[in-house]
């Protein structure tokens, strides 16, 4: 049985049936082939499924489709839609905190949150948002580097412009 | 001084922005058309006759497509021990071992099928404990063999009974150390389609395309040539594709049976309850030195427990004996090992390969000795330090060697003097600084019968140039380092160059991603395929230049005259006069290498590796005598890596590697009761989060390998392999007790305190 659903994701609407155990995570990569959003425990283990729900991170896994609707989505499609990257990618990318890249947009979607609220966060608070992503391959030390960079790149671009 | 233009530069891999924009297509990602959601039925019994199997319920479900049990499949044996059909007919050996398989529309109706199929298992005793197997009344696991021993091996140099009696202190420890797994961040998969005229496509989170292609085709019969390895984006490995597993062909005959392309992907709980762990081990061990400081003799008696299937994880032993003969001059050393069956979980490959474990053994026995002594741990150190271009008495070539430096810079840089003398101790919170060294292969391991990796480097009329490599990337950056080395020959910019390295179809044989090889092996192979197009562009420079071609160099994008910059052509324009002219010739250069470095012989002596990486750690912990937490500080880690061609992912690799050494030290621990693995997530299993990992300062130390491309030598297991002996002897220094059971959990700091009375 297949219920109907109106999914909002990265600012264009779908009108989609979906059976009612299926999770966002799976409508995302099975129905929108949005294969950025990335699974990796389906148990709100890992973090490398986080999307953003009204600008909040959120485990994608642990979320039932039905449930999203009504909210807006976000996934990493979104952040370099204009065809350039955002800070946090470009920061991410120079700073080698990619390596096998399956953590990758779930934390960058965590910093991106992290950044909305708290634009200068100190190296602890970077660590505190980002603790539900796991990533096992850089040790984490360029990912941190990499979200500071991007804050201070985004705060002075943010001063620039006034 | 560096006349280097790309070398040691800080380049993002070119698979960089895909990953951080979501557009890079890893495994999980693929779909093709019709195809079908395969899964596995696993025995819930670690040792069990099969009586009977039942699939018809399974089959007569609607949207199931195949199912298969192993009479289905062609009688053939796999695996490093040939020890194990894909699916099991007679018996099971471990909890999960595979019994059925179903392929189907959806996940959902795969699941359901499973649920259909009946087995009737009559249970057999089971024997789980490694000393335990090798009685003569244990329940045999395999029964074509004589005993659960698999192997017996010994290792001798010099005369280990006499030295020891010689030695003037002799310590004597024994050792646990258990399972963790590799547990990248995807899980396991494969897709399989068979096109029409029955050739093979596989889509794979290997390590090993070109052995996989020689695994399947024993395994399942099908020709080599009819099979065709494509690696998608591989989300992390550490050692886990180093072997073909079960549901790799199981994978493909339920394609073959179902007429369709059939993907399988493991779940979390599948991979932690099923993929193969790091060995567990016990070793006895003794080391002896002289009151002067020489270390005189290490003698290890190891068990290492297989679990029930023998991979090429087994020949971990290896390199835990290089470790125990050959990390510091030792003039006496034996090794025995038995490694033995269980009805455990299986173990292969994990990230250090048997040096973690050798390490711990031998960094914890140095600070003993070094104590016995008298003598600073660092300075004790130091004086047996290995040096560079000497042989060890294992028949070890060592070639360049910064042992010495890794362990001045690393020791300096965490403030060893200073520390070391006052280890601090506030209310519940004692401080330490541990430091622990390490030697890996660094040219290649020849374990196989070639250590080979060839590449392929094509020029276009636009001047784009293409590497064609057998090099696998998984992540750590094989990818950028070729392309530096490239361009770096070519005088061009990285930019300019597409790498392909996904494709057996397309790219020349590489034996595979493991022993840290892979810069120094397909960094070769792309060095000699370039130097050949660059002679090709030289040739033809020279005649529209004027010059010789010992006069000329690529720089920038352009061939010019070296003492004349000025006097130059645009390098596309020397590939267009190349091909459009009569007689004209495109522009390819083909490369191809494989060390000099040998298999040991039976002795275990040999030199297996062209040349080998050092490195040190040196760790600062915090101890909380009340909870028995300890916590990492910092680490400092300093490695010689010839040249560090990208620093970056060099760091990369030191970083990563560091805070897996710290979770096989501190918290990762695979829980088996019975055969069965209990925790089954990554929170249970504790794998190190962004809390867990402490401030990591890598040095890199540059010794120009003579062998190595650029002078580099590897790098990809140095940072795990010395990080739990570092942080026991942290401990130590800060409490002064010795913890020689990894993971040092909360629970075995209080009970070695309780039980040191303190
Ligand atoms: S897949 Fe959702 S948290 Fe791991
Ligand atoms: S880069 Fe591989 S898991 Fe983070």
């Amino acid at each position: 049985m297949k219920y109907p659903l109106t999914l909002k994701v990265n600012g264009e609407t779908y009108r989609l049936e979906v059976k009612p155990h299926r999770s966002l995570l799976e409508v995302l990569r099975d129905e929108l082939d949005l294969t950025g959003t990335n699974d990796g425990c389906r148990t709100g283990n890992c973090g490398a499924c986080t999307v953003l729900v009204d600008g909040a991170p959120i485990p994608s896994c642990l979320m039932l489709a039905l449930d999203a609707e009504g909210h807006e989505i976000t996934t990493i499609e979104a952040l370099s839609a204009g065809g350039e990257l955002h800070p946090l990618q470009r920061a991410f990318v120079q700073r080698g905190a990619i390596q096998c890249g399956y953590c990758t947009p779930g934390m960058i979607l965590s910093a991106y949150a992290l950044l909305q609220e708290n634009p200068r966060p100190t190296e602890a608070e970077v660590r505190r948002a980002l603790v539900g992503n796991l990533c096992r391959c850089t040790g984490y030390v360029k990912i941190i580097e990499a979200v500071l960079a991007a804050a201070e790149e985004m705060a002075s671009a943010d001063v620039g412009s006034r | 001084m560096s006349t280097f233009s790309i070398i040691g530069k800080r380049i993002p891999k070119p698979d960089a922005i895909p990953k951080a924009t979501g557009q890079i297509i890893y495994g999980h990602d693929v779909k093709v058309p019709r195809m079908l959601y395969g899964k596995i039925l696993r025995s819930p019994l670690p040792h069990a006759r099969i009586l009977h199997i039942d699939t018809s319920r399974a089959e007569r479900l609607s949207g199931v497509k195949a199912v298969i049990t192993a009479k289905d499949l062609p009688p053939r044996r796999f695996g490093y021990g040939r020890d194990r059909t894909p699916l099991k007919g007679d018996k099971v050996r471990r909890c999960g071992d595979e019994v059925a398989a179903v392929a189907a529309i959806d996940e959902d109706i795969a699941e359901e099928a499973l649920e259909l199929i009946r087995v009737e298992y009559d249970p057999l005793p089971a024997v789980f404990d490694p000393q335990a197997a090798l009685r003569p009344d244990a329940p045999l696991i395999h029964e074509d063999r004589e005993s659960n021993l698999f192997r017996h091996q010994e290792y001798v140099h010099g005369e280990p009974d006499r030295a020891l009696e010689e030695a003037d202190v002799v310590v004597e420890d024994e050792f646990d150390l258990g399972y963790v797994q590799p547990a990248p961040l995807e899980t396991s998969f494969c897709l399989a389609a068979f096109d029409a005229s029955g050739k093979l496509t596989v889509w794979s989170t290997t390590q090993i395309p070109f052995l996989l292609q020689k695994d399947l085709s024993e395994a399942l019969g099908i020709p080599g040539r009819d099979i065709r390895v494509i690696q998608t984006a591989i989300g992390g490995s550490f050692g886990r594709g180093l072997d073909m597993y079960s549901f790799e062909p199981i994978c493909v005959w339920l394609a073959r049976k179902a007429g369709r392309p059939v993907r399988l992907a493991f779940t979390r709980q599948e991979e932690f309850a099923v993929s193969e762990a790091r060995q567990s081990m016990r070793i006895w061990a003794r080391a002896g030195a002289m009151r002067d400081g020489r270390l005189w003799v290490r003698e290890a008696k190891v068990l290492l427990d297989n679990g029930a299937y023998v991979s090429w994880g087994t020949v971990t032993t290896l390199v835990l004996m290089e470790t125990i003969g050959s990390l510091y001059r030792v003039p006496h050393a034996r090794v025995v090992y038995d490694s033995v069956y269980t009805n455990n979980p299986i173990t292969g490959a994990v990230r250090g390969f048997g040096n973690p474990q050798g390490t711990f053994v031998v960094e914890v026995q140095m600070d003993r000795l070094a104590e016995a002594i008298g003598m600073d741990p660092l300075e004790f150190r130091l004086r047996n330090a290995n040096r560079p271009f000497e042989e060890t008495p294992q028949g070890i070539k060592i070639t360049t060697c910064g042992l010495t430096e890794c362990l001045e810079e690393a020791a300096r840089r965490i403030g060893w003097s200073e520390k070391r003398a006052a280890p601090s101790r506030r209310g519940a919170i004692a401080r330490g600084v541990g430091i622990a060294a390490t030697m890996n292969v660094g040219g290649g391991a020849r374990i196989y019968r070639s250590d080979g990796c060839g590449c392929i480097v094509k020029v276009d009329d636009f001047g784009r140039v293409t590497v064609l490599t057998g090099a696998t990337e998984i992540g750590q950056g094989s990818d950028v380092v070729v392309v530096q080395i490239v361009a770096e020959e070519l005088g061009i910019r990285p930019e300019e160059i597409t790498i392909v390295n996904d494709d057996t179809a397309v790219t020349p044989w590489d034996v595979g991603v493991h022993a840290s090889r892979t810069t120094f092996i397909a960094g070769n192979a792309a060095l000699r395929a370039a130097r050949q197009v660059k002679a090709q562009i030289l040739e033809t420079a020279e005649e529209l230049l004027g010059a010789s071609a010992a006069e000329l160099e690529l720089r920038d994008g352009y061939v010019r005259i070296r003492e004349a910059p000025e006097q130059r052509i645009p390098f596309d324009k020397v590939v267009r006069a190349r091909h459009f002219r009569q007689g004209g010739q495109v522009i390819i250069g083909h490369g191809w290498y494989d060390p000099h470095n040998e298999m040991l012989g039976p002795d275990g002596k040999g030199n297996i590796s062209a040349t080998y990486g050092f490195g040190a750690q040196a760790v600062e912990v915090e101890v909380d005598v009340e909870t028995g937490k300890v916590r990492p500080l910092r680490v400092v880690s300093a490695h010689d890596v010839g040249r560090a061609i990208n620093p970056m992912y060099v760091e990369g690799q030191i970083e990563g590697g560091t805070v897996m050494g710290l979770g096989y030290a501190l918290s990762e621990h695979l829980q088996v009761h019975e055969g069965r693995v209990l925790n089954l997530t990554p929170f249970d299993y504790r794998m190190p989060t962004i809390m867990d990992a402490p401030p990591i300062e890598t040095v890199i130390i540059e010794t120009d390998d003579p062998e190595g491309p650029f002078g580099a030598k590897g790098v990809g297991e140095m940072g795990t392999n010395p990080t739990a002996a570092a942080v026991a002897n942290a401990i130590y220094n800060a409490i002064g007790v010795r913890i020689n059971s990894l993971p040092i959990t909360p629970e075995k700091v209080l009970r070695a305190l309780k039980e040191r009375g303190s």
